[in-house]
């Protein structure tokens, strides 16, 4: 029993970790059991995405056993956690996020999504390149065969649509950290300088503020051969200053906190104060406008992309596949409603779930003194 | 002073802390003078109250004295150690001796940490125990102010006013200081729990023989609890005493209308009020005269020309009064 | 009877539960008198006051009692009845006079729209009687400061601003929740001087909210003790002052050190501290820091009943 993740926790009455446990396991055994030779074939190939695909899918199955099996002996022997234990501010926000059904939902459809997209090399039924016999299989309607039908040169849409997901979905999430880890420090580090290092940094920043961002772009793309990192360096590059100002406001208006006098009262060194005391409280909010920016930047690709300025065909995105399957509208819908709809979903579910995060890390559930 | 020379803890001469403001390129628009030449000094071992009005730079002091915020002007001496001298780094060194305690408890514990933690951090900082004994000291100090051990692993907004302040008394007593300053510590909180916090506050006081400085707007209460009472009004100390002299005999005409303005808490039974003219004057004008002149209605010429400064009016008892 | 209020209950829907910050409350205020609602802080006492206007916020709202003004229900109004019992015959004044001025309009011209409002008077005539009305709460040189913005005033200032918005309307009676806490002592005591002297000149009644013990025994004639949402013990203030009967009472008068008095006594306060109101203890909600409590105070939150002439309370424990 103990060898199928999930189980123990089912009988033991933990049932929320026992479905997603088991709901887990089945997945990716099923993806195993059905592709194994593809996994296989993973470690004999050069493709670095077909080993992360192979990893991933191993180590997810790996971790999911040994996992149940740890938590399981955890709970038979130890029970949960003392009552004793406070819950912070994080564990008081994720309650309040989970009971938010619709914040919920987005979450794992997310998820899902990125899993998949890490996972395409291993799920894809054809190759996203393949040209076959044109005449024949070009425009072919959604069917058993074709889920979402083919385009223009007979290319299956739904493997495309995958390998679309991992080109903006690894876009949105990677411009979005580079973006936020740039905004955080560069606004940290003014706030704990000030005087005039501040001054200067903060006019650099309405500098980058005032530059015309989509004219840059269209200048590098045109000097550059567009990819993928050229494409997360402009989107990150470009779009920091927003956080950076905000990190920067916050941490000066915590500094005049009274924990953080307090910090400055035992003679907690400067640095010490506002990483340990004034960034952990100044970045939550960041995480609500992270969850929102990485809609941004899936939505800023697919706009270059559909002017022809992004990612180039033939590799896919969901921009680009959009834009080829505009010309297409009225012989073959489904060249660009399968791909513009996946990108809808993802831009909503985004938007929900950061809906969800602001509103579980509401601070007024900490505070709460109206009466 | 009542202490022999030398005998102070702590002693402030002539301290001043102004507040510019306005005209960042051109000069200075103005300053707010909210300490203005205090002279001051503490026993070791006393309670030493500071009352005053709002705006009157009581808070300001508290926090010049520890350097939470930069003085102007003047020179602060704790135990030998000229205080204002010191680098930024020696006078972190010297926070383990002077500590505080805030007005409001709500705002003075980080709200991302465990109270085990908020409490270990000046533990670790200065090395005052090796590692393996934070845990046993931080339920130590919680014993002390009276909590029990497992209120470690709980968080700040878990808890009452009251919890939240004997936190911040514990965390000020881990560093083991010669010296608190208590800035309104249970203004913030409801009157049933205010005697629990000071009770706890002044018998540690007694018991460690802390020096406190104790900054309150509540006359009553640092009455009760306070060695001597200092009276501060615009930025000056005007009246320093016993506490229960100031109470039976104010001599500045301020603190005379201070103690007619405390409600009696006796039903029909009103104090006889000594009832002060607004004062229309900003906080910026000039610092010639007597900052009280404008509400006194005993003032004469020399109160607006020349600023009167605390002179002994017998061994105990120091007034800064032209008219007295 | 002024006003009287009958099983009052306003309740806070919120996520985590119902909050009844006002929980079965009565009381009469007659005509001129002054009474005083006194309780800690997240007792009810402001839901109170804000529940006679209809102003109590979101999430929370009246779920049940009456509030008869002369015998006419408040609950049953339209908002446009209301809004003229609003100012007109209920005035009411904030602890924070600075939040509760506009602060991009004059002084002179927030007391000035209050009187057309609710006095009908022309716009010259409205101008006149704000000046004076200034004058009349003690603001020196009433022409000059009319002119002036919330934020040149200073405390004291802006509550007797405050306050001459809320008598501008001539109401019959004045709340004031927590009028002087905000503000210094000598200024304290010259704004409860000021009140005392408006209520007799215009014949008003005052519902004076407060936590301050002191306050209390300056200005009122009857009190009411609030805690947790209910009303724990009600008298006149003289012989509640000598003789308090519930240990709730007891306790908080003895909370309070009084100047220049019992120097050699220690403080004494109440053990614990005033529960979440989501909460509650089981029973009496004052039983864990109750030195008398006993099974009975476990079970059930005792009545308030007469216990003298004008002395009501609820404790198991006072006979």
């Amino acid at each position: 029993m103990a060898f199928v993740p999930g189980l123990g926790h089912l009988v033991l009455g933990r049932t929320t970790r026992g479905a997603h446990l088991l709901t887990v396991a089945w997945a990716g055994a099923g993806v195993l059991a059905w592709r194994s030779e593809r996994v296989f074939a993973a470690f004999a190939s050069r493709a670095i995405d077909e080993w992360i695909a192979s990893l991933f899918l191993l180590g997810s199955l790996l971790f999911v056993v040994v996992y149940s099996r740890w938590d399981v002996g955890r709970l038979l022997t130890g029970g949960d956690e003392p009552s004793v234990v406070g819950k912070g501010p994080w564990q008081v926000a994720s309650r309040r996020f989970r009971a938010n059904t619709l914040a919920v939902a987005s979450a794992y459809m997310i998820v899902i999504l990125y899993v998949v997209a890490v996972l395409t090399p291993l799920l894809a039924p054809y190759d996203p390149a393949a040209i076959d016999n044109v005449l024949q299989t070009r425009y072919l309607a959604p069917s058993g065969a074709h889920l979402f039908g083919t385009d223009e040169f007979g290319r299956d849409l739904f493997t495309r649509a995958l390998y679309g997901a991992r080109v903006s979905l690894s876009i949105g999430l990677l411009a979005m950290l580079l973006s936020k880890s740039i905004g955080t420090t560069y606004g940290a580090v003014a706030a704990y300088f000030g005087g005039a290092v501040d001054a200067v940094l903060m006019r650099m920043v309405d500098v980058v503020i005032a530059f015309p961002t989509f004219y840059l772009m269209l200048m590098l793309v045109g000097v550059f051969e567009a990819n993928i990192v050229l494409i997360v360096l402009i989107l990150g590059l470009t779009s920091w200053p927003g956080t950076a100002r905000y990190i920067r406001g916050e941490i000066l208006s915590l500094k005049e906190q009274g924990f953080s006098e307090a910090a400055r009262a035992i003679g907690l060194p400067p640095r010490l104060i506002i990483i340990r005391h004034l960034i952990p409280s100044a970045l939550s909010p960041v995480l609500v406008s992270a969850a929102l920016s990485v809609a941004g930047m899936i939505g800023a690709e697919a706009g270059l992309s559909f002017l022809g300025l992004g990612i180039r065909p033939p590799t896919p995105s969901w921009g680009n596949m959009v834009s080829a399957g505009q010309d297409a509208m009225l012989v073959a819908w489904w060249v660009a409603f399968f791909p513009g709809a996946l990108l809808a979903l993802t831009l909503v579910s985004f938007s929900l779930l950061a809906d969800g995060i602001r509103d579980a890390l509401d601070p007024k559930v900490l505070m709460r003194r109206f009466v | 002073m009542t202490a022999l020379a030398g005998g102070a803890l702590l002693s402030i001469t002539d301290l001043k802390t102004h507040f510019r403001f306005g005209g960042r390129w051109v000069g200075t628009a103005g300053s707010v003078r909210a300490v203005d030449g205090v002279t001051l000094s503490i026993n070791p071992g006393e309670v030493l109250g500071l009352v005053g009005e709002s705006g009157s730079g009581k808070t300001t002091l508290g926090r010049s004295i520890l350097r939470l915020i930069e003085p102007t002007d003047g020179s602060i001496e704790f135990d030998g150690i000229d205080v204002r001298g010191l680098s930024a780094v020696e006078m972190r060194g010297l926070r383990k001796r002077m500590q505080v305690v805030f007005q409001d408890p709500y705002q003075s514990l980080s709200p991302r940490m465990q109270i085990g933690q908020i409490i270990a951090e000046p533990l670790r900082l200065h090395r005052i125990v090796p590692e393996t004994q934070v845990e046993d000291r931080v339920i130590e100090l919680l014993g002390k102010v009276g909590m029990e051990p497992y209120f470690r692993h709980r968080y700040p907004h878990e808890m009452s006013g009251g919890q939240r302040q004997r936190i911040a008394i514990a965390r000020a007593l881990s560093l083991e200081p010669d010296f608190i300053v208590a800035d309104e510590p249970v203004s913030a909180l409801d009157a049933s729990v205010r005697a629990q916090i000071l009770n706890v506050l002044l018998a540690l006081q007694r018991s460690e023989g802390i020096t406190l400085l104790l900054i309150s707007h509540d006359l009553a209460v640092v009455e009760r609890v306070a060695d001597r009472i200092a009276v501060m009004y615009k930025g000056k100390i005007v009246e320093v005493t016993d506490a229960h002299r100031l109470v039976d005999r104010p001599l500045h005409p301020y603190t005379q209308a201070l103690v007619s303005a405390v409600p009696s808490g006796v039903p029909g039974q009103s104090r006889p009020r000594v009832v002060l003219p607004t004062d229309t004057s900003s906080p910026t004008a000039s610092a010639q005269g007597c900052p009280f002149a404008p509400r006194c209605a005993e003032a004469q010429p020399i109160c607006r020309a020349a600023t009167p400064h605390l002179q002994r009016k017998d061994s105990a008892h120091e007034v800064a009064c032209h008219v007295r | 009877m002024l006003i009287d209020v009958q099983n009052l209950r306003s309740h806070f829907f919120l996520d985590e539960g119902v909050l009844k910050a006002v929980d079965d409350v009565s009381f009469s205020i007659e005509e001129k008198e002054t009474v005083a609602l006194v309780g800690e802080s997240g007792c009810g006492k402001t839901i109170v006051a804000l529940s006679f206007l209809d102003l109590i916020p979101s999430p929370g709202r009246v779920v049940g009692g009456r509030i008869l003004l002369e015998g006419e229900d408040l609950r049953a109004m339209s908002a446009t009845q209301m809004r003229r019992v609003r100012g007109r015959q209920i005035g009411l004044i904030f602890q924070e006079p600075g939040a509760a001025l506009n602060p991009v309009q004059t002084v002179g011209g927030q007391v000035a729209d209050v009187l057309k409002l609710h006095r009908a008077l022309t716009r010259h005539e409205a101008r006149a009687e704000a000046v004076k009305l200034l004058g009349d709460v003690g603001i020196a040189d009433p022409e000059r400061w009319a002119g002036a913005y919330p934020f040149e005033l200073s405390g004291g200032m802006q509550q007797r601003a405050l306050i001459a918005t809320a008598i501008a309307g001539r109401p019959k009676l004045l709340i004031a929740d927590e009028p002087t806490t905000a503000l210094d002592p000598t200024v304290q005591a010259e704004i409860l001087d000021l009140l005392r002297h408006l209520q007799d000149e215009h014949d008003m009644a005052l519902l004076l909210i407060t936590h301050d013990i002191g306050v209390v025994a300056e200005m009122a004639d009857r009190m009411m003790v609030m805690y947790t949402g209910k009303i724990l013990e009600t008298g006149d203030v003289r012989s509640l002052f000598k003789d308090a009967r519930h240990p709730y009472t007891q306790g908080l008068l003895g909370s309070v050190p009084q100047l220049g008095a019992g120097r050699d006594d220690p403080l004494r306060g109440i053990p614990g501290a005033v529960p979440d109101f989501l909460e509650l203890p089981r029973g009496c909600t004052f039983h864990p820091r109750c030195d008398l409590a006993e099974d009975v105070c476990l079970s059930s939150f005792p009545p308030i009943r007469g216990i003298a002439p004008n002395r009501s309370c609820a404790c198991h424990m006072v006979a």
